[in-house]
């Protein structure tokens, strides 16, 4: 006889840093295949149309370019808000924002046209990103609320809102009355990285840029510095004379210019228009992004990829395998289970205690 | 990053196809806004790919992508589906109409089929249903069964289909009771089991005795059961889920449509064009009158045979808007356009229309 112990580790254990991701995705394999056979499926055919063949046609890449931008710019910023505390759950809103004040020129102005048109655009959707985020900071350094919730809540304002806009003022004249903007003008439209081989758009490019840009700030500024600090301990960073509230700001104008980016630039260069819904709940899903990716801006273009990844093999094992795209589902559910269950042995470790030496303790 | 990408395209283009593909048979792709065990939408298109798979047997091949949102993830489904050799594809919800468009451009050698949209293309066909020639039925059995001459309707969009349903279910029911009354509410979704059981409640709290929907699940047939109210089933037969409550039901049946243009890209003959067929070519049916006293019964069946044989047509004069303004004069009907872009209530409607 025998018992389980999950047990503490001193410190975090540098081997199982380096292994989690690897045991992540063997046990992902395996409960994978278990999943597939006994939906009657060859588990080696299923795999491979989950995780292989997306990769395997050039157009399919560039349609993993596209799921993932949105995913890593959210998270990017996102893990500046996690890493100092600040636990903002509202990107989904403040992509809508960015999409919307974005779409200002295109739709409002269509004649507006040239070169200049796409910067003004862009920076538009970092503002009104960071705007919508403003609103949560504010309250939470000016009243002490719950940011959780306020962002959360903010989430659906900015939803009914757009969808009021759409079906609204900002509804396509010409469109029989469905709720759609009109088309953006091409000058309008952020272009393809590759335009020959499919549709990539630069989106992609300014996540990876923001990417690499968070990450010098957090591991080589004192800005960085002050965010972990403070994320860490309140009480000494507040020793060390940094400010909690200005880093509230600081932390949810980062996160909110980039989702903001994030959603005009998935508006631009993925969608064309604005309709009532331009998310699948990216800003939710950038959350596990900014997780699996452990906060790392470098991490989450990785965390960012596989998640893409996951969504176009779900797709594709619908078309080769008949797979439920609710099957699917439940296998990103169980990649995502065995990576954050992985990761915790880094800091704790498994002890088997067999009874007798239990008793034997007791005896002694 | 432009070393990643050059080196991810090398391995891809090394790297196994995808599986062979059947030369003989046609391929048929369908992209579905919902799961299709919604018992709504999704369910009766998918019943009518079972019945094209069913009559044309081994000569088709059907494939279809359940769940697809509108909007970005759209355009990658159907590219998809194009490219793993499908050479008909039907793309079952409004909001994939640019998508199907922008799609169909880049694989000019594959027909797309979009349900209820209006942007035609050499190889894009439009097809829509004229559900509001069931609802005018439904409006008149509203207004007999009524006790208290409110019906309520949950509606999914302020969309023009569904506004066209439920000015036809007014004007079917003003034919019984001029005073007729419906109270809307707006589920803003498709599929919402939980918001659409609780549009349900509140409605029936509001005293409406007749429940009717344009949202795809049964939560509210279930909650007008029991209530012990009366309802009107929506895209399916609902019967099972209402063996007390359900009148009637508007069936989308999409399986002739699909058959006979299954086997016009088999014979060749696909031409793309725009329809808005009705009870006429049978594209929608009526469930069984049940749960009605007979003579209201032979007043529907007398009512849907007049609509099928093009006697009656819904949208005809006079009829004034809800602002009270005259939409049509006397002896004159809507033409299609205007139906499928309508915006704007008729008199008897107890709703703004969200705008």
């Amino acid at each position: 006889m025998m018992r389980i112990e999950i047990v503490k580790r001193p410190q975090h254990s540098a081997l199982f840093s380096a292994l989690s991701p690897f045991i992540a995705l063997f046990l992902t394999l395996i409960a994978g295949a278990i999943l597939f056979s006994i939906l009657g499926k060859n588990p080696i055919s299923a795999l491979y149309s989950y995780f292989v063949e997306p990769l395997t046609e050039v157009w399919s890449i560039h349609e993993l370019l596209v799921k993932a931008a949105p995913l890593i710019l959210i998270a990017v910023g996102l893990s500046v808000c996690f890493l100092s505390n600040n636990w903002n759950i509202g990107a989904e809103g403040q992509f809508i924002a960015g999409g919307i004040a974005g779409s200002i020129l295109p739709v409002v102005f269509p004649d507006f046209q040239g070169w200049y048109v796409l910067p003004i655009m862009l920076l538009l959707g970092m503002a009104g990103g960071m705007a919508y985020a403003t609103i949560p900071a504010f309250l939470k350094v000016r009243f002490n609320t719950n940011e959780i919730l306020t962002s959360l809540m903010l989430v659906y304002v900015a939803q009914l809102f757009l969808d009021w806009l759409v079906r609204g003022p900002w509804r396509n004249p010409q469109g029989y009355n469905f709720p759609e903007t009109v088309q953006f003008s091409d000058s309008a439209i952020l272009p393809a990285i590759w335009p020959d081989s499919g549709r990539a758009h630069w989106g992609f490019a300014l996540a990876i840029i923001a990417a690499v840009v968070v990450w010098f700030m957090l591991s080589r500024t004192l800005n960085g510095f002050e965010i972990k600090v403070l994320g860490r301990s309140s009480r000494a960073g507040r020793f060390a004379g940094f400010s909690a509230g200005r880093l509230t700001f600081f932390a949810f104008l980062v996160s909110g210019a980039l989702a903001g980016l994030a959603g005009i630039a998935e508006v631009s260069g993925a969608v064309g228009q604005l309709r009532t819904s331009i998310s699948p709940g990216y800003g939710f899903t950038a959350i596990i992004v900014a997780f699996l990716g452990r906060l790392n801006p470098l991490g989450i273009i990785a965390a960012g990829l596989v998640l893409a990844l996951s969504y176009l093999g779900g797709e594709a094992a619908q078309i080769s395998l008949g797979i439920s795209e609710k099957s699917a589902r439940i296998f990103q559910g169980i990649i995502l289970f065995f990576v954050l269950a992985s990761d915790s042995l880094i800091y704790y470790r498994i002890r088997i205690v067999s009874r007798l030496s239990d008793t034997a303790l007791k005896g002694a | 990053m432009k070393k990643l990408m050059m080196a991810l395209t090398i391995a891809a283009s090394f790297a196994v196809a995808g599986p062979a593909l059947a030369a003989d048979k046609l391929k048929i792709g369908f992209i579905y806004i919902g799961p299709p065990g919604d018992f709504g939408w999704t369910y009766q298109h998918d019943q009518g790919r079972k019945q094209l798979e069913k009559e044309l047997g081994d000569k088709v091949e059907t494939t279809f992508l359940e769940n697809v949102p509108e909007g970005a993830d759209a355009e990658r489904s159907i590219e998809r589906l194009a490219r793993a050799g499908n050479k008909l594809i039907f793309t079952t919800s409004f909001g994939y109409m640019d998508a199907t468009v922008k799609v169909a451009q880049k694989f000019p050698d594959v027909k797309f089929e979009h349900a209820t949209g209006y942007k035609t293309a050499e190889n894009v066909s439009v097809y829509n249903s004229r559900f509001y020639e069931g609802r005018y039925v439904q409006g008149v059995i509203a207004a007999k069964m009524s006790k208290t001459g409110v019906a309520g309707y949950i509606g999914s969009f302020p969309i023009p289909e569904v506004v066209q349903g439920i000015n036809s279910f007014i004007l079917g029911a003003q034919t019984v009771n001029p005073n007729f009354k419906i109270k809307v509410i707006w589920a803003n979704s498709w599929f919402d089991p939980a918001k659409e059981a609780d549009a349900a409640k509140a409605l029936i709290d509001q005293g409406v005795d007749i429940i009717t929907q344009h949202t795809d699940s049964t939560a509210a047939m279930q909650v007008a059961a029991e209530r012990k109210i009366k309802a009107f089933g929506q895209a399916s037969d609902m019967i099972k889920f209402g063996p007390e409550t359900q009148m009637t039901s508007i069936v989308d049946n999409w399986g002739p449509y699909y058959i006979e243009r299954a086997k016009a890209v088999l014979d060749g003959t696909w031409k793309s064009h725009n329809v808005f067929e009705g009870m006429k070519e049978g594209l929608v049916v009526m469930a069984p009158y049940t749960n009605m006293p007979d003579d209201v019964k032979k007043l529907a069946e007398e009512t849907q045979a007049k609509i099928t044989s093009g006697e009656l047509k819904p949208f005809t004069g006079p009829i004034k808007r809800q602002d009270g303004s005259e939409w049509l004069k006397a002896g004159e009907t809507a033409d299609d356009k205007t139906i499928l872009s309508m915006n704007f209530y008729v008199a008897g409607v107890d709703d703004k229309l969200p705008k």
